[in-house]
């Protein structure tokens, strides 16, 4: 067996390993949230009886570890029950919810990325001259801005000052590439501006760490243009680190953006899990919760992967 | 009354109160509405209903765990959704008259009892089904029944019988009740086919505007209900509501004209709003009201002296003005207003007064521990803050009063109703049987108080089977009194609804019973 493929069977087992404690983790979480199930979703109305019936229903009186291999068989067949508070089917609703996730995350990343690198690779070109201390400067402030103020900001600027975007970005079948796009601009520009600093900063540093090789002495020496000695020489052997970087902002825009969500109205899983755990709904988070773990082992799988094949070393093992 | 209204102008002037607004408050006060609208310049409002366009609201209250059950709504977004589509046997107006609506009408026996409600003939429900009196009581039925999950179980509980007698439904109560009909105006009981016992979420209904689609937290979409019943409302071609539960998000989707109408306007930016072009705000006094609740079984709030101690040390003009910017009125420690039918505005106020507070302090016996107060921020809008001014105007008067601080997060299951003293919120209710029913009476699952007067009940239910209005106000002021003078409740405010919309909306009236004209707005109003 090719020693790549190798490695990547070991991570993605490795992964799935990940997964089944990530899995039982949720469930033990869950079960130490306050509050019994039965209890908080008949609310005042509840009784004695509707209790003792609703918790048979649900099939809470047996032991907790033979509710986790229950919900575990069923989640492994792609079943992930029902929502509590509802009843619609969770995967359907997930399905939905995930895939306007990805939309976002997506447009997200195509535009940061690139953008990121770009002007890192422009950061260590100019180091320490106004374009670098621009860049990092105008960087460094969007990060450090929370992303609902960012919010506030360009919808102010930008849906009531001049009327250019629409302040609510809710997205509904239907609506045509183009509806959906301009009704996305303002979610995706914040998010752009919250993780590019982060990737800009790191490709910056891992090239110029880079830059005080001998190899690129030699490069210099051959007379180079500065910019190709840093596109072609010296980022290849940075790709490591921003390539880690930019997987934990990917996973961080799939998962980790429910403010601006809710500033923006966007139908996301982050307010869909929100909305759940505040009414206890056990087999919604715990779907949710899975389904983050398994895209943030994925990412990281996938980050690991690539640091290889871009490390020739660790490409062609003796 | 002449300084009232010399009030009621400057504020008109200070802050764009919008006409109605005034009106409604004016006369409140009886002032005659003439004078109102001379001093006003008497523009004229009235204004012939045009039909046409897709009116879209952003509205805050609304979940992705919604669903379309009438019987479970509880929130602000559903509410308004069940309006769209459903109908109730009668509404409640503006001036909290009785309205009839699917029932043609009604007659009541003598004692009260027996209720008979005449079943309007010829509705067709959005299916093309035929709306007749079996559907109004196999609704009733659902509602009624003990293992339902509805929101209006309570109030369906008294009733002993439900029958269909041709085109009428007639009701049988166990005790009299004159307030029935009020009762029955709840948002929950939108008459479905067959009662919607066998699909609830259908939401298949009467109402103006069939549902199109439904994302729950997310976006409704309706059309016009071309064969309505009423052709009087319905203005719009469809409705579109977008859950916008985001503040600023919300008056921001108003002022770039996404949205024609929104709700919940925060009271510390209505002000600020309301100078924006294109922009109306409009508030209204409800009976909604925010309230500290102490329960009067646990020590030390068991100490009647402690209670009226603690009543005695808040501030309300204070938190009327800081917590609602001014947008409300000052509570009595009582849940009823001006906004009720039959209110005695003869009792005592309640002032901030720390030398009696004190007074009552010292006589209580308290051992000076820290009372501790449960707050947070979901409670209701500003509640730490009002219990921060709480605090510093009860240690005036040296009552050692602590405010601690739990997160919105199972608020309303581990603290409220739980812990014996907390911060909570009332919407208020149509008529008074029903508030005091529902939170005051001894046997009452909601009694967050844990009040418990056999006189206060006795005179409940004796004021339930009255059918003269005089006696019945008669009783209710005295209920007032035993309520102001005994109960776990303390009421430093009742907040306005505050809503907004564009220029392009017509018609728009003031309506107390809920916000956005009593969830009527897109029924009511139409595009100018």
């Amino acid at each position: 067996m090719h020693p790549i493929l190798k490695l990547v069977a070991q991570r993605v087992s490795l992964g799935l390993v990940l997964l089944l404690a990530a899995s039982a983790l949720i469930f033990i979480g869950v079960e130490l949230l306050p509050g019994d199930v039965a209890q908080s979703i008949l609310g005042q109305s509840a009784t004695e009886t509707s209790l003792r019936n609703l918790r048979e229903e649900l099939g809470l009186n047996e032991p907790a570890l033979t509710r986790y291999f229950n919900w575990l068989f069923a989640a492994l067949q792609g079943d992930l029950g029902t929502a509590l508070t509802n009843g619609q089917s969770i995967s359907k609703a997930v399905g939905e919810r995930l895939g306007n996730t990805l939309f976002l995350a997506f447009w997200a990343a195509i535009i940061s990325v690139p953008l990121a690198i770009i002007l890192g690779l422009i950061a260590v070109r100019y180091r320490n001259r106004w374009p670098d201390k621009l860049i990092s400067g105008i960087t460094l402030s969007t990060i450090s801005l929370p992303e609902f103020v960012a919010g506030y900001l360009l919808m102010y600027l930008l849906t009531v000052q001049f009327r250019v975007f629409s302040p609510i970005s809710t997205i509904y079948a239907g609506m045509s590439l183009g509806e959906k796009l301009s009704a996305i601009a303002l979610p995706v520009m914040v998010l752009v501006l919250v993780v590019l600093a982060h990737m800009m900063r790191m490709t910056r540093a891992a090239i110029l760490n880079v830059m005080q090789s001998a190899y690129i002495e030699t490069a210099e020496l051959k007379g180079l243009r500065p910019f190709v000695i840093i596109a072609r020489h010296a980022f290849p052997n940075a790709v490591a680190p921003v390539v880690n970087v930019v997987m934990l902002n990917l996973a961080y825009l799939v998962v980790g953006v429910v403010v601006v969500e809710v500033v923006f109205v966007y139908p996301g899983m982050g307010q869909y899990l929100v909305d759940h755990v505040t009414k206890r709904d056990l087999p919604v988070v715990q779907a949710c919760g899975l389904i983050f773990a398994a895209v943030y082992i994925g990412l990281n799988i996938m980050a690991d992967v690539i640091s290889i094949l871009a490390n020739p070393r660790l490409r062609h093992p003796k | 009354m002449k300084d009232e209204l010399a009030i009621l102008l400057d504020r008109l002037d200070a802050m764009g109160i919008t006409r109605r607004g005034f009106m409604g408050r004016a006369a409140a006060f009886g002032v005659a509405t003439a004078l109102g609208t001379t001093a006003m310049g008497g523009a004229a409002f009235a204004q012939e209903p045009k039909r046409g366009g897709i009116l879209k609201m952003g509205l805050y209250g609304g979940e992705t765990t919604d669903t379309l059950d009438p019987g479970l709504a509880d929130s602000p977004v559903p509410f308004s959704i069940n309006r769209q589509w459903g109908d109730t046997v009668v509404n409640v107006t503006a001036d909290g008259q009785i309205e009839p609506a699917l029932a043609e009408s009604y007659s009541v026996s003598d004692d009260g009892k027996v209720w008979t409600f005449a079943i309007r003939q010829g509705v067709k429900f959005h299916d093309g089904s035929d709306m007749t009196a079996e559907d109004v009581a196999a609704t009733f039925r659902r509602h009624s029944d003990e293992n339902s999950k509805s929101g209006a179980l309570g109030i369906m509980q008294g009733i002993a019988s439900i029958e269909v007698d041709g085109q009428n439904v007639v009701l049988t109560m166990d005790t009299g009740n004159a307030d029935l009909p009020y009762l029955l105006s709840d948002y929950h009981l939108l008459i479905q086919p067959g009662g919607g016992v066998d699909n609830p979420t259908a939401a298949i209904g009467t109402g103006p505007y069939k549902v199109v689609s439904a994302e729950p937290g997310v976006r409704y979409v309706f059309e016009r209900n071309a064969d309505d019943w009423n052709q009087d409302r319905g203005y719009y071609d469809g409705v579109e509501i977008i859950v916008i539960n985001d503040s600023t998000a919300r008056t921001a989707a108003l002022q770039s004209g996404q949205v024609h109408m929104i709700n919940r306007i925060d009271p510390k930016v209505a002000k600020l709003l309301s100078r924006a072009p294109g922009v109306n705000v409009t508030n209204v006094s409800g009976r909604g009201h925010y309230v500290f609740i102490m329960h009067t079984n646990t020590a030390p709030f068991d100490n009647k002296d402690l209670r009226n101690a603690l009543k005695w040390a808040i501030n309300r003009q204070e938190l009327v003005d800081k917590i609602l910017d001014g947008f409300g009125g000052v509570g009595n420690d009582i849940p009823i207003n001006a906004a009720y039918p039959l209110f005695d505005d003869s009792l005592e106020q309640r002032e901030y007064n720390p030398e009696k507070a004190a007074a009552l302090y010292k006589s209580s016996g308290h051992d000076g521990s820290p009372i501790e107060l449960l707050v947070a921020d979901g409670a209701f809008p500003g509640a730490v803050d009002a219990a921060q001014l709480f605090q510093q105007t009860a240690q005036a008067a040296g009552i050692p009063l602590e405010v601690k601080r739990v997160p919105d997060d199972g608020y309303w299951s581990d603290v409220w109703n739980v812990k014996p003293f907390c911060a909570s919120y009332w919407g208020g209710r149509p008529v008074q049987d029903q508030m005091y029913s529902t939170a005051y009476l001894s046997t009452a699952d909601w009694n967050d108080t844990k009040f418990n007067n056999p006189e206060f009940d006795a005179l409940l239910l004796e004021a339930r089977a009255e059918t003269d209005t005089a006696k019945r106000k008669e009783i209710y002021s005295k209920m007032a009194q035993i309520l102001w003078e005994e109960g776990g409740l303390i009421c430093p405010m009742f907040n306005d609804f505050i809503d907004a919309h564009g220029d392009a909306i017509a018609g728009w009236q003031e309506d107390p019973n809920y916000e956005m004209m009593g969830g009527w707005a897109s029924q009511k109003t139409w595009f100018a």
